[in-house]
């Protein structure tokens, strides 16, 4: 039974199925109720489900997250959201000192199945704190498991699986592709949570490897399939850079813990890699992956890895984000340059 | 000092449901044992005169929005008494800590509407001077800002800019703030801060009813006034939609607050008559006569009668308010066109005072690729190649 769905609306499925599949699932955040979240994930869910499951909550980041700790301590499974990325941070307490690591203060007896929804990243024009990528802020703090998907079926399938996940999960919602439509299989039933941990190779290549997650992966597509069709008169001449370029792009799916395995293994084939976020660079996912890369498949390179990210300063006022954010061209240009070597 | 502590611990223990008011729906001005007249009197013309250019503002901007000039915009229709009467209470060394929504106390202060816009149209992240205007930037975190007042009344005291009795030199903070922010823990803890060390500060909440869709219920189950006592300080529920007594309450914490009596908690019992922001959708989640209700006490009509019916305002007065709001209008909407767009690397200039190396880098390779993509190349390329 697959339909065409966007992304909101693939999301808003995962939570109904899991609602009717686990009583023990509830649902908390603001505006979450009657309002259906202020991008309708959540849209009739109180409804249909009673606002005892679907709750909104009051106000305060700390108090969604803390008390999610609590909920799930008692045998309930937490689905929690926040508003937008930038609002996270009153909760960040909650998540890093408690959240992350209740498991591993337990020596395991304890897990806390809590799922905390962030949309995520910019790009849509919206003022300040509604635009931010806090990924590495969570993928740095080991016991949280960070996810992002790029698609309405990546989304629908990640967050069924994580909410039947034991641990934690940061799921992150790119919010520029909220509308985007894509075919989701509904039928499918819940993915298995050791899914999580993979990244998913979305079209395979032999001479360069993009690897990107969220909002990203259309754009990385869309340098790939470039790459394929441009003309042969790039600085390496025909087969060689700026022609029929064979790009294999990943979607990393899961950014903590980090696939690097899926990674380096397409490294190891295509000798090149381009990161591409919408975070900024120092010490982003990027890095991370800039530096499994070295370590593992030093002797495939033929060129440093690229990075294409935000820059290492505040997200700009949105007039400037066009530019700002990595787009089509400059993931073309790092593409060029990795070529180039 | 504990003078002051003692007379905390009196005040705070005041019931605080009543709710304070001067002047009636109909305009009526009537007695307020607890506000006498005369105490702090309030130019009402001027007043009426902010509140109707703050609305004008408010409906301009919607417009903006709507037209896609304004990415959002947070109405402040109906809450023009709360934010003119506190406003105007305060001394020009008073230092305002707003929210998002104090367009109307923006105002009173001076800052040109214009430089309200920048934020909503996304040219900027600030868009005036807090240092020369003493209101210091829109906060969108809610509850951030209520300890950064916090903060600033301690600098205040360890100045020694309170208790003198003298106008010019002693000093207060005021904090604005909504109904929703009253359940961020960052507000709980500037409460007990500004309780423990007797701070200069008012806290101004607007209960307007709504944090986006959920009802003051889901944030307190007593006034938000009462809260205060809790703290250990006094709270005071007062009209929001009568701008006198708004003036006057406020005028009172911050008179309390100069001269070193600690914090107060002011409720203004208000209601926001249009959606949340641009972007709400406020049928989903409340019925049209809730808001029939509260248009009908609406504050500029209110003070609008009042004054009309003391004979105060004349025609002439009157086509002076009618050409300023014209002239509001007309420069709102040209100026926020013309708000320079920000260059393409202003985020690097003002991220450290000085530009460190990799940001310096970082800064060349974007100029140079906004530069090449703004031309004919990049532009081309990327067509050509998608
Ligand atoms: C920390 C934080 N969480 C969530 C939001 C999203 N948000 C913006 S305004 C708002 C409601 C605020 O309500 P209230 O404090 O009553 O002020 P009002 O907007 O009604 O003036 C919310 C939840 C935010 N800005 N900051």
């Amino acid at each position: 039974m697959t339909e065409q769905m966007s992304m909101v609306g693939a999301l808003n499925a995962a939570l109904r199925a899991e609602l009717e599949a686990d009583e023990k699932v509830v649902l908390s955040g603001l505006d979450i109720g009657e309002l259906g979240g202020v991008f309708r994930v959540t849209d009739r869910l109180a409804k249909d489900f009673g606002t005892h499951r679907v709750i909104t909550s009051p106000l305060g980041e700390a108090g969604i997250v803390g008390s999610a700790v609590g909920m799930a301590l008692a045998g309930y499974r937490p689905v929690v959201e926040i508003q937008f990325d930038g609002f996270v941070f009153p909760a960040m307490n909650q998540l890093v000192t408690q959240l992350a690591k209740y498991r591993h203060r337990s020596d395991g007896r304890l897990s806390l199945p809590v799922v905390v929804r962030i949309p995520v990243g910019g790009g849509i024009g919206a003022v300040e704190h509604h635009s931010e990528s806090p990924e590495a802020y969570f993928a740095h703090t080991p016991g949280l498991r960070v996810l992002c998907p790029s698609t309405p079926a990546e989304a629908y399938a990640l967050l069924r699986a994580a909410i039947r996940s034991q641990d934690p999960v940061v799921f992150l919602e790119p919010k520029k592709s909220y509308w985007a439509k894509g075919e989701v299989d509904t039928a499918a039933g819940a993915a298995d949570p050791v899914e999580l941990d993979r990244a998913r190779v979305v079209r395979p290549g032999r001479h360069l490897t993009i690897a990107t997650y969220g909002a990203l992966v259309p754009t990385a597509l869309k340098a790939a399939a470039g790459l394929a069709t441009d003309g042969t008169d790039g600085p390496g001449g025909p087969g060689g850079p700026g022609g029929g370029i064979e790009a294999e792009v990943i979607d990393l799916r899961t950014l903590a813990p980090l696939d690097h395995v899926t990674v380096v293994e397409s490294v190891r084939r295509t000798g090149r890699l381009v990161v591409a976020h919408e975070a900024s660079q120092s010490g982003g996912i990027g890095a991370e992956l800039a530096a499994r890369v070295q370590a593992d498949a030093f002797y495939d390179l033929e060129a440093p890895v690229q990075r294409v990210t935000g820059h290492d300063t505040p997200y700009p006022p949105s007039r400037l984000e066009h530019d700002w954010l990595p787009n089509l061209d400059r993931l073309l240009d790092a593409c060029d340059v990795a070529l180039a070597f | 000092m504990s003078r002051s502590r003692t007379a905390t611990h009196a005040d705070a223990a005041r019931p605080t449901d009543r709710l304070l008011s001067c002047l009636d729906t109909t305009g009526h001005l009537h007695t307020e044992p607890e506000l006498p007249a005369g105490v702090a009197p309030l130019d009402l013309k001027q007043a009426l005169l902010q509140m109707t250019l703050a609305r004008r503002l408010d409906t301009e901007a919607v417009a903006l929005q709507r037209q896609g000039e304004l990415g959002l915009w947070p109405s402040l229709l109906g809450q023009e008494a709360a934010q003119v009467g506190a406003a105007s209470a305060l001394g020009v060394r008073d230092v305002v800590f707003p929210t998002y929504r104090e367009h109307a106390v923006a105002g009173c202060r001076g800052i040109d509407p214009v430089d309200l816009l920048g934020l909503f149209r996304g040219t900027t992240m600030g868009g005036w001077d807090p240092a020369a205007t003493g209101v210091q930037l829109y906060t969108l975190v809610i509850g951030a800002h209520t300890l950064h007042g916090v903060g600033y009344a301690m600098g205040v005291v360890r100045d020694g800019d309170v208790g003198h009795g003298d106008p010019e030199r002693d000093r207060a903070v005021i904090v604005f703030l909504g109904d929703g922010a009253l359940s961020e823990g960052e507000t709980n803890e500037a409460f007990v801060w500004a309780a423990a060390m007797d701070l200069p500060v008012v806290f101004f909440c607007q209960n307007n009813q709504w944090a986006i869709s959920a009802p003051f219920s889901t944030q307190s189950r007593v006034p938000a006034a009462q809260r205060a006592a809790g703290f250990g300080f006094p709270g005071v529920r007062v009209d929001g939609n009568d701008v006198i007594a708004c003036h006057a309450v406020t005028a009172k914490a911050v008179a309390r607050a100069h001269a070193g009596g600690g914090p107060t908690l002011i409720e203004a019992v208000t209601y926001r008559r249009n959606p949340h922001t641009t972007s709400d959708d406020d049928g989903r989640y409340r019925h049209a006569a809730e808001n029939d209700h509260w248009t009908a006490l609406d504050p500029i009509s209110r003070l609008r009668s009042h004054l009309e019916g003391l004979g105060a305002l004349d025609d002439e007065w009157l086509e002076e308010l009618a050409a300023a709001e014209r002239t509001l209008g007309a420069r709102v909407r040209r100026g926020c066109r013309e708000l320079p767009p920000p260059p393409p690397d202003q985020p690097f200039l003002h991220t450290l005072t000085a530009m460190t190396p990799e940001l310096a880098r970082q800064r060349e390779a974007h100029l140079a690729f906004v530069a090449g993509a703004d031309g004919i190349d990049g532009a081309d390329r990327s067509e050509e190649r998608s």
